[in-house]
């Protein structure tokens, strides 16, 4: 073994360390890729040895690599073993590679949960802050779910570094496991005001990243911010303080008023750009949530723009953008105070930095007016010729159009001048925006009657020179912008001048090369030209014309028929059939215009392209029930072909007229129903595939045919064409309705707006097509389709669990789940945890719980109406500065849970039931007996606990405690602390713990609340103990048995803190006391004096058992073996509940409830040294017995004492 | 909310990233690159917040070593902007003057690195 150890050593001589192979990497920049590999291979064989040493060099070395952008996962599991290691050096290097390298899709990560859990209750600082360093960066839903109670823990560590990571990763936590985060938020909410300014900014930071998704739910917290605001001085904390309020503002327009003079003093007075920027933000949230209700704020708003505006004119280009930035948030709601900037805004479009620029051509939109509309896209039109970058150029072209289009052309006065601004634009090459000019160019043409001329004789301009465009650039999308010219073309042919050319044009061979859709649309237009230049000749009685136009579409129609694009293709050989018969008909001198005209009379009306989602559902109409019976499942597989038709019928049976009257369909429906009532197999409202199909409106209106199932659906003979015609129907339908309005979409909306309310576009009223298509889109757009949509909502916003009310009580079933004091009483095995959580709560007493219900439902009410008091009574006091010391008593109230935590920190959630049940208890008309004596007893046992010396928080095990036998309780329990009184004298006051870890065998911690009385400051504190036989106190290293360990703290007055110390025990079975002193020198004005106190360290059995969870089963097989030893007592006189009881055990006694059946319970514990306890109480008309069974007889002896006394007590 | 946290060198050698939402190993290097290259093609007359995506990068030169910063877009830029400095004068203390080879000699600026950057989530 020692051979192999040295030998081990040695071999790590030659190992590369990180060092070396980052020297290495430097040194082979050639064949840097061969090296790694080798190092890779190096790597391999050291991990496969079993000295840790090797592993987590090997491991650092991985991290590394890892970084460098190689794949490390497949070390995953050698990771996890560096994690495990003893040495913290070791430990940190895993946690830092599974940091970079886990992720939720890591298999191994659950093997971690419990290293993980070992490392967060170690007892060095160092140990538990790696381990949540670490969580953070991999933590699963899975982990945090079972970890959430122990960070939770940690949040009340003593040492603040802990408690700051431990407040941050609750993020994390909840962001995975949204359930923890109402059990978590009193603690967090206390964090709020912890001592140390760091766990206070990690707090701040994690409820603003909160309540920045959910704001409303942390409405009532503003007072509390408000006064951190107006205390804080750390910038980081003020300026996460402020963005929190950013969000909350538009929840609550008073908070608003509130905030904008502390605000405006911040402005005024901070040097922190980033503060000031962050104070103007909010400022402008503000005002944008006061805008509609108050508009005397017009000082706040210049304040606001002239900062911005010192921002914007500064030399650095950092401070320019966000000044640009912010001022683009003013301009949405207070344009005209922004519209003075104008100057500096142009200027910026000079500015050497891109990102500058496209700022300020995001202010640029609301800057424009019909006056100045042209001069500034004149300006534009010349950036866009300077542009080098397409990025760049494309952004302006956007803007350019985005500039003109708003509000429905609002600023436009000249029609002409914006196509031929158009027609410019399609000289960009290269850009990607081709279909925007197009649908630009279509809308106008459409909805502008009056233009329709010009844009004509532009767009055959645009098609003869088609080659041009045709041939440079059929990649990019430039093209796109014949599509429009050659619909304008086809569609407005009374208007060309020379038709006949147009014709030519558009039937070049070079068309071909276009896109598919664009030949298919070119093909369509071709004809409406044909027919107008077909009538234009016969009314001029030129035959020899017409029949020489008709030659020419036979002669050049053939080469779209060969196109590959099946839509061209299609139309072409449709209309060269037509074409032909027409020249026969010429050829017999039978006019035919009238004829070729009527097949493209009519106009084409732009509908909205929201509007057929948006038609109401007809009263009566009932979307969701079947039309006919669902298929069986079977068949809804080979459902796939049939479902084309399916999906097609209603759509043209809508404009069908209804056939059945209204009572006829009444009479239906109700038989239908009568019908799905007494089907069995009717599946009444899970979403199955076919649903889907018959969602679409109008089909109550068919008479439903009862289709036999034997016969599939999918009508023979049919051919598969058919299929291929009405998809490209459709898809005709859509691409056209999708290309026309694209564009539009947002500016239908908006014009929806400003028709109904005013009419402030008066001379573009007359210029845009008549009413009439308005009142389409009106109609078809209901009055309550909102335009925010919910589809724009998404559904997998992980933010969007979070949305959780924190004000309501915590219910028990919302706990967090711990592993180790689940509740068994009806659990078999591990397996079934989850599952018996749900059972359990229904499992509980109706009648109680009803009541419980009706009470919490009294007292939410209660609680809602006072809190809605309290938010207002804050924010109806005027002077900001003098909220914070005022604060309403209602207020305080809102938080028992801060208060509570102070006496009796274990109670925190239900402290707040308890005292609101008080309350709400005269409201109740029967308040029950039971309650009453409870209350009372409750009373008792908190004087009783006041005078036990504690002030602090019992860490750890007594925050534990409630929840982990939470799932248990039907009622509150009183105040328990396992602290005890160990020594005092006027200087200092020692309370102490004692608690076992199943890790280390023999060894026991014993935490020590010192708490300095006095007016002096003590330090140099000292703690020694006389070692006996069996107990002695672990020693730094290199020290005799007989030096003292230091406390790693000093204590200014007033102040406690906790120290731990570590035992080792030889024998657990008996307890044993160990005296101690703890030496100390007090400082005060006088001098120091030199100090000591000494104590009796008591260890009792109890100290070393350890909770450990049990199963049924496991506790059956264990009481069967027969190794155990009974023993039992029994004690009077007790009127205690039984569960409180119960809870007592638990909680002083380190016990787990197994089995609990009326007034007897078993319960289970386990010694450091691995002896089962096991105990069946019984509890009497005032009486308990306690059965006992042990693997150790002196043991059990000694704990039934120690219990018996405690029960004394009750 | 941070994303990323990179220090890369003008070569577009990586010498320290963090990562607060797991990426791909293989995007990670593609987003790196591609990162660099925004930033090094901007000049020093140029802003320090580059529009990438549907994020933020801010970027502060020191030297030929570049610290990029990933955030979304609710982030106060001017922070970050300060807060990176923050960190360099933090590692400048911790390594008396530091230079690039000490960035690439890890392991020390990591635990800076955890100290530092834990207040801003």
């Amino acid at each position: 073994m020692a051979l192999k150890m040295v030998k081990g050593s040695i071999d790590r001589m030659f190992d590369k360390n990180l060092q070396d192979l980052v020297r290495g990497i430097r040194n082979h920049k050639e064949d840097e890729a061969k090296y790694i590999s080798q190092c890779i291979d190096e790597i391999k064989q050291e991990l496969k040895q079993d000295n840790i040493a090797v592993k987590a060099n090997a491991v650092c070395k991985l991290t590394y690599l890892q970084m460098l952008g190689y794949d490390i996962s497949w070390a995953a599991f050698n990771i996890i073993e560096v994690m495990s290691a003893s040495k913290f050096t070791f430990k940190r290097i895993g946690y830092l590679a599974a940091s970079q390298c886990f992720h939720e899709g890591t298999d191994v990560i659950m093997l971690t949960t419990n290293q993980i859990r070992k490392d967060l209750s170690s007892p060095s600082q160092y140990d538990t802050g790696v381990a949540l360093t670490g969580l953070s960066c991999f933590v699963t839903p899975d982990l945090a779910r079972d970890l959430a109670n122990d960070i939770m823990t940690l949040m009340s560590h003593t040492k603040p570094y802990i408690r700051k990571k431990a407040v941050l990763i609750m993020y994390k936590v909840f962001l995975k496991y949204p359930e923890s985060l109402r059990p978590a938020f009193p603690r967090l909410k206390e964090k709020l005001e912890d001592p140390d300014p760091g766990v206070q900014s990690a707090a701040v930071n994690v409820i603003c990243e909160l309540a920045r998704r959910n704001p409303k739910n942390y409405l009532s917290l503003a007072p509390l911010f408000f006064k951190l605001m107006t205390s804080s001085t750390n910038n980081w904390v003020l300026i996460k303080i402020i963005k929190l309020f950013g969000a909350l503002t538009p929840l609550e327009p008073r908070l608003g008023k509130k905030l904008i003079e502390p605000l405006t003093n911040l402005i005024h007075s901070t040097s922190a750009m980033s503060l000031l920027y962050e104070c103007v933000n909010t400022v402008i949230a503000v005002l944008i949530s006061l805008s509609s209700g108050m508009p005397n704020h017009s000082a706040s708003i210049q304040l606001c723009v002239q900062k911005l505006r010192i921002l914007i004119e500064d030399s650095d280009q950092n401070l320019k953008y966000l000044g640009l930035l912010a001022m683009s948030k003013i301009l949405r709601t207070h344009p005209k105070s922004v519209q003075a900037h104008k100057d500096l805004v142009l200027q910026c479009l000079d500015d050497k930095d891109e990102s500058i620029r496209l700022r300020a051509l995001d202010l640029l939109y609301g800057m424009v007016s019909k006056k100045n509309l042209m001069e500034i896209v004149k300006k534009l039109m010349t950036h866009v010729d300077k542009a080098e970058g397409t990025t760049y150029r494309d952004e302006l072209l956007t803007k350019i159009i985005d500039i003109c289009s708003q509000s429905n052309y609002q600023h436009i006065t000249n029609f002409e001048w914006y196509i031929s601004i158009l027609v410019e634009l399609t000289r960009l090459e290269g850009t990607r925006h081709g279909h925007l000019i197009a649908a630009q160019m279509l809308d106008v043409a459409i909805r502008v009657k009056a233009i329709r001329r010009f844009a004509v004789s532009q767009m055959s301009a645009l098609l003869d020179s088609a080659h041009l465009v045709a041939s440079s650039t059929q990649r990019s999308g430039i093209c796109e912008v014949l599509y429009a010219a050659a619909w304008i073309c086809g569609e407005f042919s009374e208007h060309l001048q020379e038709p006949q050319q147009t014709l030519e044009a558009m039937l070049r061979p070079k068309v071909t090369t276009l896109p598919g859709h664009i030949q298919a649309v070119y093909v369509q237009n071709v004809v409406k030209l044909y027919a107008a230049i077909l009538q234009q000749k016969e009314q001029a009685a030129d035959a020899q014309a017409a029949q020489e136009v008709t030659q020419l579409l036979v002669e050049r129609l053939p080469q779209f028929v060969q196109s590959a694009d099946l839509e061209a293709q299609e139309r072409a050989s449709c209309i060269l059939q037509l074409v032909k018969h027409v020249q026969k008909l010429q050829a017999r001198d039978v006019p035919v215009a009238e004829e070729v005209s009527a097949l493209f009379a009519g106009e084409l009306n732009p509908v909205a392209p929201k509007a057929q989602k948006k038609v109401p559902v007809p009263e009566g109409l009932d979307l969701d029930a079947w039309i006919n019976e669902p298929l069986s499942d079977s068949e809804s597989e080979d459902e796939k072909p049939k479902a084309i038709f399916h999906d097609e019928e209603p759509r043209h049976a809508k404009q069908r007229p209804p056939e059945a009257d209204e009572q006829e369909l009444a009479r239906r429906r109700e038989a239908r129903k009568q019908e799905q009532a007494n089907n069995p197999f009717y599946i009444k409202s899970s979403p199955s595939p076919q649903k889907r199909y018959q969602d679409a409106p109008g089909v109550d209106h068919i008479p439903v045919v009862q289709i036999d199932l034997s016969v599939p659906l999918k009508v023979p003979g049919m051919p598969m064409s058919d299929q291929y015609v009405k998809l490209e129907e459709e898809r005709r339908h859509r691409q056209r309705l999708e290309k026309d309005k694209r564009k539009r979409k947002k500016r239908e909306r908006e014009r929806r707006g400003a028709r109904r309310h005013t009419s402030l576009h008066t001379e573009s009223d007359e210029d845009i097509t008549p009413a009439q298509r308005v009142d389409i889109v009106t109609e078809e757009m209901p009055e309550n389709a909102l335009p925010s949509d919910e589809d724009d909502k998404d559904p997998n916003d992980p933010y969007r669990a979070l949305d959780i009310d924190l004000d309501k009580p915590l219910a028990d079933s919302e706990k967090l789940p711990v592993q180790k004091h689940r509740d068994t009483e009806t659990s078999k095995s591990p397996e079934r945890q989850d599952v018996t959580v749900v059972e359990k709560k229904s499992k509980k007493p109706k009648k109680k719980e009803k009541k419980q219900k009706e009470k919490e439902r009294e007292k939410k009410k209660k609680k809602e109406a006072e809190k809605g008091v309290d938010l207002d009574f804050w924010l109806s006091t005027t002077p900001p500065a003098a909220t914070p010391a005022p604060l309403p008593p209602g207020f305080l109230q809102e938080e028992p849970g801060v208060n509570a935590a102070v006496t009796a920190p274990k109670e925190e959630p239900r402290g707040e039931e308890q005292d609101a049940g008080e309350d709400a208890e005269q409201d109740l008309e029967k308040p029950s007996e039971q309650k009453k004596k409870k209350h009372k007893k409750d009373k008792g046992e908190r004087s009783k606990d006041k005078k036990r010396p504690k002030k602090r928080a019992p860490p750890r095990e007594g925050d534990a405690e409630p929840v982990q036998n939470g799932a248990l309780r039907e009622e509150p329990l009183p105040p328990m602390s396992s602290y005890s009184l160990l020594a005092e004298n006027s200087y200092i006051k020692m309370t102490y713990d004692v608690q076992g870890s199943l890790q280390k065998d023999s060894q026991v911690t014993v935490s020590m609340v010192l708490e300095n009385q006095s007016s002096s400051f003590l330090k140099n504190m000292e703690l020694n103990v006389l070692d006996s036989l069996n107990a002695r106190l672990a020693r730094p290293e290199g020290s005799s048995v007989h030096d003292g360990v230091p406390v790693p703290f000093q204590l200014p007055p007033g102040i406690s803190n906790e120290a731990q110390f570590v035992f080792t025990i030889q024998s657990i079975v008996t307890a044993q006391k160990l005296k101690g002193t703890l030496s100390f020198i007090a400082k005060n004005d006088e001098g120091s004096t030199h100090e000591k106190l000494d104590f009796k360290l008591h260890f009792t059995c109890t100290s070393y058992l350890v909770t450990t969870p049990c199963y049924s089963d496991a506790f059956a097989k264990l009481l069967e073996s027969g190794d155990l030893s009974m023993s039992s007592v029994k004690v009077d006189g007790i009127s205690m509940s039984f569960q409180n009881l119960l809870a007592k055990i638990c909680f002083h006694h380190h016990f787990s409830v197994v089995e609990r059946v009326d007034s007897c319970a078993s319960m289970y514990s386990r010694s450091i040294q691995g002896h089962h306890v096991c105990l069946l109480v019984k509890k009497g008309e005032k009486s308990v017995s306690v059965d006992g069974k042990c693997s150790d007889s002196t043991l059990l002896s000694n704990v039934l004492e120690e219990m018996k006394e405690t029960l004394a007590k009750c | 909310m941070i994303k990323f946290f990179l220090m890369v060198n003008k070569q577009g050698q990586t010498r320290l990233s963090k990562y607060y939402e797991h990426v791909e190993i293989n995007k990670r290097t593609l987003l790196e690159t591609e990162v660099i290259k925004s930033c090094l093609s901007r000049s020093n007359e140029q802003c320090s917040f580059i529009e990438y995506k549907d994020f933020k990068l801010i970027y502060r030169q020191y030297a030929a070593l570049f610290i990029v910063v990933g955030v979304n877009d609710t982030e106060n830029e001017m922070a970050i902007y300060e807060f990176i400095h923050n960190f360099v004068e933090v590692l400048d203390d911790y390594f008396s003057r530091v230079s690039e080879l000490d960035v690439s000699f890890f392991s020390a600026v990591n635990q800076v690195f955890h100290s530092a950057w834990q207040r801003t989530g």
